[in-house]
């Protein structure tokens, strides 16, 4: 049947047209319950013995898409109708509804209301898109119940009165989510409902919990068609908000407009928006706008937010953002302000489920009232979330997960509904599960979808692998591989042979991961998803399968394995005269530590093939180092620490800094040198679609804290150019050998991280490597724990003609939304690694109290940051306790970067080194913090 | 965008197999020799055939065959806004010079040497593949003058959207961007007059895509067939024999 739809739109000229879409109504839509006798029940979804039937409304999916997603839901029918509103209104909301519907163990059932001849209705004269709508949703509701006849119950779930009444009218069993929950008779399930708005009537008695009862806290948020007017005149500019990760007062909008940060100080400025969110911003007038206010450590504002110790950052993305400091006691120097606004209206939330704990509070009367509590996220950038729940006792002590539903003008919180427990707070697994969802990390076991993917295991190099044409037989060749002790899924390999003509062929071998993960498969849509594998203390989460990464991929030893090699023939002075890239077989003759490596190369008596061979690629490895650097690359250091973990109870017993040895340069040598020869080898083939990486050159702005503290220690640096950069940090020697570590750790701090691109979407300059100080780069060596190589060694293989060019690289746009996936979960994995990290360090000292040696790397007004090398964390030291803060007794001198006692008694510059105490305290019962203080 | 959702449906309703609705009716244009009207779902086109007729312009008389010429328009009313459209811009001047040299190949035009054969088409309503339903016009509008051919031309479009091979594409898949075939047929020949794509597509998708025009062609093909013969068949009825 045809049906032609008509309406009006106005395009983007501003033009009112006429548009005319056919629409075709058929009658092969099923109803999708398996004993259904009219319908084709082969796609059916919903359970054989359902005594009810749930109809879902929009504005329950919208709202209660956290009461959905619970298992305990089940027999729904989405409309789509439904999906359609939901996908209009809230893209995430509609993903995960989505994946509900997509997922088989959920009975969640798709039924296109909207083309089946019997469902579909007309606009009527004079109804609104909303009504009519809401009267598809009715007939459709209708027709099921008449479908399935009297045996099930259709029951239409929706919270709009209006709808329900009507529905009612006709005939159709409607119910609300809070009645049709509370027939359930789960109380866990109420908890997870979200709240009515707090202007309902019903819920009025609800605001009496609150000191501030009908108090206006917040401005309103200017109506949309005055935004948009706003911004076309240039009055209000529009930009992603993103909150300081260490000062949640404070927060920044990236303007197109001004070409300009704005920042925003303030709650009541941000006016209740959260990190993320598109907003649009009123810029302040110009004597309003503030200098530098945070030079205290601690929050301005009447709420318990103070410093953490923290890992070191680094790089310029994880530290805290200062901005030039002015004047020596508050004194605003008006000239070099920065902008600063306030946030008129929000464009698009980017509200989402935060991880955190609720704040400790007495036990109400009742145990089994509801209770109101207020939850406290453990990222620092999102504010208080009120909650109400029903099973307060259990929840005190639990990291839990909550996501907001609101914000009105009358309540200094968002309110909230609790979604899951994760565990018990303090407890490490409860704590490392936080930090992987706070990262947007994926440990989920692999799907039987996945895993169908893997070749049968248990799998060896076969005879059909070994006739392949293009697959070389390289058995024969003395392959090696240096690793981290312990490390299982190795994926590189190397070999060096002296040549009759003077010269080395040198091999790189990397596990031939894309033999086993072909595009388009669950197995590949997975790892891109991923991403990346992620190493936490105790634990890795990998990228691929178990069976993929530590057995057929492994390049262990003495067993035969596919590989994708780089092989070089290159002079005894390392210049590379041919490069040649292959599929191989291999077989790797040993698997070294790097601790091995090292002390083979350095016991002069060993004189075996290996070491031979290992002595041959050190030296070749020096003089590539060598030259890398005369380029101009940056050495540039971190705070790596290491823990030694007990085997049985997963506690950390020891923390020390990462050593690095002469064989980890060598083989990094060797891993830059293929990176650098495959970017060069894929860029030609394919100009436009190549997976790059690249590092920007820092901005002036960006390297000026390095200045300013090099400047007040006397010491010149030339940041003129990455060489120069690199020069003047080789001469900034100090009096004791700590020092000029400390100072490239200031400068890696500085520097943004390298990023993958795709190379269509910049021009070749661009592709620079700033850190490398190589014109080309991507990553090749380590496919089976970063997807960006398994990108990269497709291309490779396409770009010697050995494999198609998989479909994605077609599309210029897909593969860019792949680089930037990437990139957000390299980050995140860093991220998280870190934050595990820093929880380890937390258990360590909990039972061991240390006084330690600590250098100052940042001075503030009523303290300063310190950084213990040993054991690679920082944190502030207060000179000053909170109660007497800003009483003036010390100051800072800006220009020596020194505070002074007033009586010029005692002072501290930055990089001295102070003696400080670590110990854990518990400030509130069960929020275990590292304090440092002075000795 | 999403232009074929999990269930399986199109914007508009249809499986990504299913053609929009046909509909042709043969003598539009009375004054004509042969004229046809030819619809696929909200694109209609009018074909208008004269000919075989003496050559209006000397020196382009061919004198071993027929010369066969194309002018394709669209009408100012034709897509949403009404706006004046230059005559021959480069758009029609191409997808003229298309529709000739498809026709082109199935007249026996060395039958009919020294004469002239003209092709008007012109797009009443364009809702996307616009040039396969202008070719099937023409075929009916040739055939109702009485043209002698080799065989019927139909044509179809086909694209790849989410990766799902779509026939027929409508205006809006049509402006996804996406890869965009158009595929002319002779169907009892089984031979391929017309190949066209815009964007790219891996060879062993196009073939697939191809596959799939080729398919609905044929269905064309039918189509037009029957309405041919109904025609035939009224024809008869009337000379009352």
């Amino acid at each position: 049947m045809l049906h032609n739809k008509s309406f009006v739109k106005k395009t983007k000229g501003g033009k009112v047209m006429k548009q005319v879409r056919e629409h075709y109504l058929r009658d092969d839509i099923y109803c999708g319950t398996p004993s259904c006798t009219v319908c084709d029940s082969s796609g059916a979804r919903l359970s054989d013995s359902a005594s009810t039937i749930l109809v879902v409304d929009t504005n329950v999916v919208l709202n209660q898409i956290d009461l959905l997603e619970n298992s305990a839901i089940d027999d729904v029918v989405v409309l789509s109708i439904v999906l359609e509103e939901v996908k209009n209104k809230n893209m995430s909301v509609y993903n995960r509804l989505r994946a509900i519907c997509s997922n088989s163990n959920r009975k969640f059932f798709v039924f296109s209301n909207e083309y089946h001849r019997d469902t579909y209705v007309k606009e009527m004269s004079g109804e609104t898109k909303n009504d009519r709508n809401d009267r598809a949703i009715r007939v459709a509701a209708q027709w099921y119940q008449k479908h399935l006849g009297g045996a099930v119950k259709v029951l239409l779930v929706t919270n709009d009165k209006e709808n329900k009444r009507k529905a009612s009218e006709e005939g159709i069993c409607a119910e609300t989510v809070e009645s049709y929950v509370k027939s359930l008779d789960r109380p866990d399930l109420l908890d997870l409902l979200v709240r009515p708005s707090s202007e309902d009537a019903e819920m009025e008695d609800v605001e009496d919990h609150r000191p501030s009862k009908r108090k206006v806290i917040y401005s309103e948020h200017k109506p949309m068609s005055e935004i948009t007017s706003g911004l076309h005149r240039g009055i209000y500019h529009q930009g992603k908000l993103r909150v300081n990760r260490y000062n949640p007062f404070e927060a920044y909008v990236g303007s197109e407009s001004i070409g300009d940060e704005i920042i925003i100080y303030g709650r009541s400025n941000m006016n209740r928006a959260f990190d993320g969110d598109i907003v649009a911003v009123e810029l302040l007038p110009e004597d309003q706008w503030q200098g530098e206010k945070s030079l205290s450590i601690v929050g301005e504002e009447d709420e318990d937010e103070d410093e953490d110790v923290h890992l070191a950052p680094n790089s310029a993305d994880d530290a805290p953002r200062t901005t030039p400091q002015q004047g020596s006691t508050g004194v605003t120097n008006a000239g070099s302000s920065r902008p600063s606004g306030r946030i008129v209206g929000i464009i698009k939330r980017n509200w989402h489920s935060y991880c955190g704990s609720l704040e400790p509070m007495p036990m109400p009367g009742g145990s089994r009232g509801v209770a109101y509590a207020l939850f406290v996220s453990k990222d620092r950038r999102f504010p208080k979330i009120r909650i109400q729940t029903r099973q307060l006792e259990n929840l005190l002590d639990k990291r839990i997960m909550v996501s907001v539903d609101s914000w009105d003008r009358q309540s200094r919180y968002p309110s909230g509904h609790y979604v899951r427990t994760i565990g018990e707070i303090g407890d490490r697994d409860t704590e490392s599960e936080v930090v992987l969802i706070e990262n947007d990390i994926n440990s989920r076991p692999f799907s039987a979808q996945v895993l169908a993917c893997l070749p049968p295991l248990p799998w060896s190099v076969s005879s059909e692998d070994l006739s392949i044409p293009f697959r070389q037989d390289l058995r024969h060749l003395r392959v090696f591989s240096v690793d981290p002790p312990g490390c299982k899924d190795i994926d590189d390999a190397l070999h060096c042979y002296a040549l009759p003509n003077g010269n080395f062929e040198v091999g790189v071998h990397i596990a031939d991961v894309t033999n086993f993960v072909f595009p388009g498969t669950p197995l590949d849509d997975e790892a891109s998803q991923r991403g990346t594998s992620v190493y936490l203390v105790e634990r890795r989460i990998d990228m691929l399968p178990k069976p993929l990464t530590e057995d057929v991929c492994s390049l262990r030893s003495d067993v035969e394995r596919l590989a994708f090699s780089v092989i070089w023939e290159m002079t005894p002075e390392a210049d590379i005269i041919s490069t040649r890239y292959t599929k191989s077989v291999i077989k790797s003759a040993a698997a070294l530590s790097y601790v091995e490596a090292q002390a083979r190369m350095d016991d002069s008596r060993l004189m075996d093939p290996v070491t031979t061979d290992l002595r041959n690629m050190n030296s070749l490895a020096k003089k590539m180092r060598l030259r890398r650097i005369e380029r101009g690359a940056l050495t540039l250091a971190s705070a790596e620490v290491k823990f030694q973990i007990d085997t049985e109870t997963h506690d950390p017993l020891d923390i020390g800094m990462y050593q690095i040895r002469e064989a980890n340069q060598m083989v990094e040598e060797f891993m830059l040198a293929a990176n650098v020869s495959v970017a060069q080898q894929i860029l030609k083939s394919f100009p436009l679609c190549s997976l790059l990486r690249r590092h920007p050159t820092p901005t002036k702005e960006m390297l000026e804290p390095l200045l300013r503290v090099s400047a007040a220690i006397g010491l010149n640096l030339d940041v003129s150019s990455s060489k120069a950069l690199a020069d003047s940090l080789d001469l900034a020697v100090g009096g004791d050998p700590y020092f000029n570590k400390l100072i490239r750790i200031l400068a890696t701090r500085c520097m943004s991280q390298a990023v993958y691109f795709c190379s269509g979407d910049l021009s070749p300059p661009e592709y620079h490597h700033y850190g490398l100080a190589t014109p080309l780069y991507t990553h090749f060596t380590s496919p089976i724990r970063r997807y960006a190589d398994v990108i990269v060694h497709r291309l490779l293989a396409a770009s010697i003609g050995i494999s198609k060019l998989p479909s994605v690289f077609q599309d210029r746009l897909q593969l860019t939304s792949i680089a930037d996936n990437l990139n957000y979960r390299h980050r995140n994995a860093q991220m998280a690694g870190r934050a595990s990290v820093e929880l380890h360090t937390l258990i360590y000292f909990r039972k061991r109290p240390t006084d330690t040696e600590a250098r100052i790397v940042k001075i503030r007004s009523n303290g300063f940051f310190v950084f213990v090398p040993k054991y690679g964390i920082e944190g502030p030291v207060y000179l000053t306790t909170r109660a007497e803060k800003g009483s003036g007794e010390w100051y800072v001198d800006e220009q020596e970067q020194k505070i002074k006692k007033m009586d010029g008694s005692l002072s501290y510059s930055i990089l001295q080194t102070v003696q400080i105490h670590m110990e854990v305290v518990e400030p509130q019962p069960n929020r275990p913090k590292l304090q440092l203080t002075l000795i | 965008m999403e232009y074929v959702s999990p269930e399986g449906l199109r914007l508009d309703g249809r499986r990504p197999m299913e053609m929009r609705q046909i509909r042709a009716e043969i003598g539009a244009v009375s004054k004509a020799d042969g004229s046809a009207v030819f619809e696929m779902g909200n694109t209609k086109v009018i074909a208008a055939v004269y000919g075989p007729r003496e050559v209006q312009n000397r020196s382009q008389q061919l004198s071993d065959q027929a010369l066969v010429r194309c002018e394709y328009s669209m009408a100012n009313f034709s897509t949403g806004d009404r706006m004046r459209k230059p005559k021959g811009d480069r758009r029609s001047i191409e997808i003229s010079l298309v529709i000739r040299q498809t026709m082109e190949e199935c007249i026996l035009t060395h039958l009919m040497p020294r004469s002239q054969i003209d092709i008007y088409v012109q797009v009443l309503q364009a809702d996307g593949g616009t040039r396969s339903a202008c070719i099937n016009a023409a075929t009916l509008a040739l055939a109702d003058a009485g043209i002698p051919m080799r065989d019927l031309v139909t044509s179809c479009s086909a694209g790849y959207l989410n990766s799902t091979p779509l026939l027929d594409l409508n205006y809006v898949e049509d402006s996804a961007g996406g890869p965009d075939i158009t595929v002319g047929i002779l169907p009892k020949l089984d031979k391929v007059t017309l190949l066209q794509m815009d964007s790219k597509l891996p060879i062993d998708i196009l073939e697939n895509v191809m596959q799939l025009a080729t398919e609905g062609c044929k269905a064309i093909a039918n189509y037009i067939r029957e309405i041919l013969l109904e025609n035939t068949k009224e024809l008869e009825y009337r000379r009352g024999s």
